[in-house]
């Protein structure tokens, strides 16, 4: 069984803000029932850009549904400024930890408030700098070398383990190597 | 809390009448069977005793019968064997549901020692596509090696037919029948296998023992090269213990085949149709008419394999889930992917495998859990909305 903390376990066995929220003006979403978990996220944005209501589906692990809980739990009462700031690890902090091969699911988060904050703010979320890796995750090189300096990664499993990359079809493996290995080449 | 243990394909609960067995040997018979003196020569009667009851149970011979430390080990002695015995031969053929001590000792043949493999797929109900394993067969296959029934979904494989196509074309034929055993007759002599592995800890004997049979005639390498034991076909001294244990396993296995067969079937087939009676979108994957009579893998649309089996956790009730959700691994099983399962049921298939120690009065204990479980966690689904997917 997965080394979950209690909070994790508490978040899962007892989600809040769990739901559709009838009138939420911004809406993100992310993952795929094919790729195994899935968030939407919703939110009730005021005329001063405060979140004042929030609530998320989830579908996937119990890490998954925690880290969705944990992400309304924190950005309730912030701003959208203050939200943008929220990274996976202030998701991962909250809940003590998670296991690594279950990181995703806090980047999961992440990416749903991105994509609810543009949505908000009817701003296009443009298409990726960078080049595309892993198809069947949409990871491009820009943001495997992002992860890969800023939580030191050092092996593809560990790639898999932040961003999925790899863990589909398998077919850039080779190329997460190649990335990793050039940005050990440059330090 | 009351456990409901409902994953007897992962591993079983050790028979009393197997402790019973074991007990003396563990306390006062400790002696090496390969000793001169009686206090060794008690055990190694009791070994003997013990492979015969383990070849009666697959109508071997007692000396075709050879003990290792799990499934695992018999499968690679096996496949080690057959590649020893035919060196100038590079090929080999799987199916791509087998399990990992096949599937990845396989793979790692053909990435890293220069076999061909051939992966024989099966169609969307788990069944063998037997047209493709036919035509690969050549002159240049060392081996096939097929399990004789699944672990997840329990379909089982015409063995009989298989065995028969192969040796007309000369071809050596193992089978893991790990899952097979205990749960459908198995016959050697009159399917005609070359070799089959047995895993002890799957039939209500202890963990860390299994068995490899190996047909009289066939030139057998060690895997363990070292002592005398097990005629030579297996270094190590004797588990003995265990071995003595799986003996009494095996002969329960026979005596129990009849009621797994009636009662355990009736059980799993009960719990089968409250389940898809009770929770809709809810499907079974596998063949029906022709699966392992305690085995169920059944999926629940739009929600995940994990989150259901924490939920039955605290429940007391185990089981195991179709997937393995780490990391990227968008996989649900590879059994499941290669049988084509769509996405939706099978992130949230949970497979039951029942013993003859279940009763009905869990079944209904594991429906009653399983409906609340399966509406909270839709009510949590993005994919789920007023009773079906959207």
């Amino acid at each position: 069984m997965w080394d979950y903390t209690d909070k994790v376990k508490e978040h899962f066995l007892k989600p809040r803000n769990v739901g559709e929220l009838e009138d939420a003006n911004a809406i993100g979403e992310t993952g795929s029932l094919n790729c195994g978990d899935a968030l939407k996220l919703f939110l009730k944005v005021n005329e001063n850009e405060r979140i004042i209501e929030v609530s998320f589906m989830t579908f996937g692990c119990a890490s998954a549904v925690a880290s969705s809980s944990a992400l309304t739990e924190i950005i309730k009462g912030m701003t959208l400024d203050e939200a943008a700031k929220i990274t996976n690890d202030d998701i991962s902090d909250y809940l003590g930890g998670l296991p690594k091969a279950k990181m995703h699911c806090s980047v999961m988060g992440q990416s749903a408030l991105k994509k609810a904050i543009a949505n908000f703010r009817g701003v296009q979320i443009l298409a990726k700098p960078g080049n595309m890796v892993c198809e069947c995750f949409d990871v491009t090189d820009l943001e495997i070398i992002d992860a890969v300096k800023a939580n030191g990664l050092e092996t593809t499993d560990d790639v898999t383990d932040y961003l999925k990359a790899g863990g589909g079809c398998g077919q850039c493996l080779e190329r997460i190597e190649e990335v990793l290995a050039s940005v050990k080449a440059k330090g | 809390m009351e456990i409901i243990y409902t994953d007897n394909n992962a591993t079983t609960k050790v028979a009393d009448e197997v402790i019973e067995e074991m007990l003396p040997y563990l306390r006062e018979f400790y002696g090496n069977p390969s000793s001169m003196y009686t206090f060794g020569d008690q055990v190694d009667k009791k070994i003997r005793q013990a492979r015969q009851r383990v070849a009666n149970l697959i109508n071997a011979d007692p000396d075709e019968i050879i003990f290792t430390s799990c499934g695992t080990e018999s499968d690679n002695s096996a496949i080690h064997a057959a590649i020893n015995a035919f060196p100038e031969k590079k090929h080999l053929i799987t199916s791509n549901v087998e399990h990992p001590a096949i599937k990845n000792l396989f793979t790692y043949l053909e990435k890293k020692k220069g076999f061909e493999v051939t992966f024989v797929p099966v169609d969307k109900k788990g069944r063998l596509n037997t047209e493709i394993l036919y035509k690969n067969m050549s002159e240049n296959t060392a081996l096939i090696s097929l399990m004789w029934a699944n672990n997840e979904t329990g379909v089982i494989f015409p063995m009989e037919e298989v065995v028969q196509k192969a040796s007309e074309k000369g071809i050596l034929l193992h089978t893991d029948a790990v899952q097979a055993a205990g749960k459908i007759p198995i016959d050697v002599k009159k399917v005609g296998v070359g070799m089959l592995s047995l895993s002890g800890h799957k039939i209500h004997a202890p963990k860390g023992i299994g068995v490899l049979y190996v047909k009289k005639g066939f030139k057998f390498s060690p895997f363990f090269v070292g002592g005398h034991q097990e005629s030579g076909r297996r270094g190590g001294t004797e588990n003995t213990v265990s071995i003595i244990g799986l003996g009494r396993a095996c002969e329960l296995a026979g005596e129990n085949l009849g009621l797994v067969n009636t009662q355990v079937r009736e059980l799993r087939d009960y719990l089968e149709s409250q389940l898809l009676e009770k929770i809709p979108g809810t499907s079974v994957n596998g063949e029906i008419s022709n699966r392992l009579p305690n085995t169920l893998s059944i999926g629940f649309d739009a929600v995940e394999g994990e989150s259901i089996l924490l939920l039955l956790d605290r429940e007391g009730i185990c089981a195991s889930s179709g997937s393995a959700c780490t990391s990227g691994s968008l996989d649900p099983s590879h059994v499941l992917m290669a049988m084509e399962v769509p996405f939706k049921s099978a992130h949230g298939t949970i497979r039951f495998s029942l013993s003859h120690y279940n009763t009905r009065e869990e079944m209904d204990k594991i429906v009653k859990a399983m409906k609340p479980i399966i509406e909270k966690l839709r009510q949590m689904s993005p994919f789920w909305k007023d009773g079906k997917m959207i």
